[in-house]
């Protein structure tokens, strides 16, 4: 079911403005492993500079739409357009050129452990599809524009440590950071703000949507922290039971009659959400 | 007093007999077609992964990451390479000294000895140490970094796992593992000559007797070093693939380790009887 009340009050499919060619189109996606459907057709689209926030159960299956995205895992049926091209039959090869594009902020940072911070930051400046003309960059250059990604994700100074000695909101920055450093036009965030206190929380909400309007960089947010939602979503997709269960703006989700929308929203144990996993 | 068996129902047991062993017969096939297919796919995969990383080669080898495997896989690996191979010669002479002098051969211990060591037990001991050693901690590394999600943070920087992680391991054992097995072997000769002299065997009978049984154009010893080629390829093949497939956070880590050593010596040791095998069919 698709709780979107009237289509009259949907937002366009393309979000601000709904002009042009969406930066990120999904089509009937659907994802099964060993016969077990996850995603059982998801229909959504992101414009450029867009937010969208994906939501769901644990286990609803807004991660495995992040892989789909990204090209790590591949749809069993419908259509992943980045920028109008098809990917999911491209090649490993032919994804790279999507994913430079491209920059993920992992739920556990998934920083290079062997590294310092420094080299997690920079590597794929100098190891990505782009290391030719970045082989050109001076040590000086290199480091001032680590250091200036660091100031800016709020971490001046750490480039010599380890990720073992970074907290665990000290090391989704860093992955910030290290998604930054290509210069990306999409960033996807698996749970950026889960586990963490809700002033880190809100500083890595503030550091999403500076970096979406000051570069005009897409983002898809994988969430369930509904103050992160609500304040830094243009567009809400709801994935229940494996279905787009909801499309539309942060105050039409939060205001939405819908049953399981609203014990979403209100997190409450009383409703359709948990007799259905009962059941 | 025995039980006299109807007719009738002698021929129902025979019947059910032949239908168990029908079964059994029908398992048996399935699994050994299971195992054959599953040895078969295995290899399978370990001549793709060959052909990515040959095919990663175009886009060139970063020098310091080749630097640094070919620094832990090889030079990290020699002191107990030198120790293995020393004590595996100087066991080689306890068994062969007395018996060949006996038999009034004594002359020959070095050039036996020195046979053995560089055709066999020098390549063979370097491969399982190197296995034990290196190739568990491959595993183990690149299995630790699929759990944590690294694999997938390098593919979303477009960075191929292949060429950041098989290729510069791959090379630095093709390459590392020949040059061990040289030390080895000079560890292995050297260890089998200490214990032949203080057994009583001189030093010039020791060195002379090499050039009685071995191949003066050295192929003795390139056969060796061909045979450390092949096991340098085994084990890096096996130690990335099973850190690459691996599945189940740090149980998984464990089992590829695992799996990854006891592979990769067997494999190492079905190797050695092909290639021994393919390269001395006359003796054989």
């Amino acid at each position: 079911m698709d709780a979107t009340p009237d289509p009259a009050l949907t937002p366009p499919l393309l979000g601000a403005g709904g002009q042009g060619t969406p930066r990120i189109d999904l089509r009937d996606v659907k994802f099964a492993v060993e016969g077990r459907e996850i995603l059982k057709g998801i229909t959504a689209s992101v414009a450029a500079g867009e937010i969208l926030c994906v939501c769901g159960l644990s286990g609803s299956g807004k991660s495995t739409l992040l892989k789909l995205i990204s090209g790590l895992a591949r749809a069993t049926s419908g259509e992943v357009l980045i920028d109008g091209t098809e990917i999911t039959k491209l090649s490993e090869r032919e994804l790279d050129k999507i994913r430079a594009k491209m920059g993920i902020v992992f739920q556990y940072a998934a920083l290079f452990d062997s590294m310092t911070v420094f080299d997690n930051i920079a590597f794929g400046l100098l190891r990505g599809p782009r290391r030719a003309e970045n082989k050109k960059i001076k040590p000086f250059t290199l480091n001032r524009t680590v250091a200036e990604l660091l100031r800016d994700v709020g971490l001046p100074g750490i480039e010599r440590r380890m990720p073992a000695e970074l907290s665990g909101g000290m090391r989704r920055r860093v992955g910030l950071a290290r998604a930054l450093a290509t210069r990306p036009e999409i960033i996807l965030y698996d749970e950026p703000t889960s586990g963490l206190d809700p002033v880190t929380a809100a500083a890595i909400d503030d550091l999403i949507v500076e970096t979406g309007t000051r570069n005009r960089v897409t983002s898809l947010v994988v969430s369930h922290d509904m103050n992160s939602i609500l304040k830094i979503a243009d567009r809400v997709l709801m994935i229940y039971d494996g279905q787009r269960h909801f499309w539309g703006s942060p105050d039409e989700f939060k205001n939405s009659p819908d049953p399981v929308v609203q014990q979403f929203v209100s997190g409450s144990t009383d409703g359709p959400i948990l007799k259905k996993k009962k059941s | 007093m025995p039980t006299r068996v109807e007719p009738e129902s002698a021929g129902g047991i025979a019947h059910e007999a032949v239908e168990a062993l029908e079964e059994v017969g029908e398992f048996s096939g399935r699994l050994a077609k299971n195992a054959l297919l599953g040895t078969l796919s295995y290899f399978g995969e370990l001549v793709r992964l060959f052909g990515q990383s040959i095919g990663s080669l175009r886009g060139g080898v970063h020098f310091g990451d080749l630097v640094r495997q070919t620094s832990f896989i090889g030079v990290e690996s020699l002191p107990i390479v030198l120790l293995t191979a020393l004590s595996s010669g100087g066991v080689l002479a306890l068994y062969t000294v007395n018996t060949l002098t006996d038999y009034g051969a004594g002359g020959l211990v070095g050039g036996v000895i020195a046979l053995t060591v560089v055709r066999e037990t020098g390549p063979l001991i370097t491969a399982i140490t190197v296995v034990a050693r290196a190739g568990s901690a491959i595993s183990a590394e690149i299995a630790s970094m699929k759990a944590t999600e690294q694999l997938d943070a390098l593919r979303s920087l477009a960075v191929s796992p292949i060429d950041y992680l098989v290729v510069p391991r791959l090379l630095a054992s093709l390459l590392m593992l020949p040059i061990l097995t040289l030390f080895a072997d000079a560890a292995g000769v050297i260890g089998g000559g200490l214990v032949a002299y203080n057994k009583g065997v001189g030093v010039r009978a020791y060195t002379d007797s090499f050039r009685l049984l071995m191949e003066p154009s050295g192929r003795d010893i390139f056969e060796g070093l061909l045979k450390a080629l092949v096991f340098g390829l085994i084990l890096a093949l096996i130690a990335c693939r099973e850190g690459l497939q691996s599945e189940g956070g740090a149980a998984g880590v464990g089992r590829a380790t695992n799996r990854s050593v006891v592979l990769a010596i067997v494999l190492v040791y079905f190797a050695d009887l092909v290639l021994t095998w393919m390269l001395r069919p006359i003796q054989l």
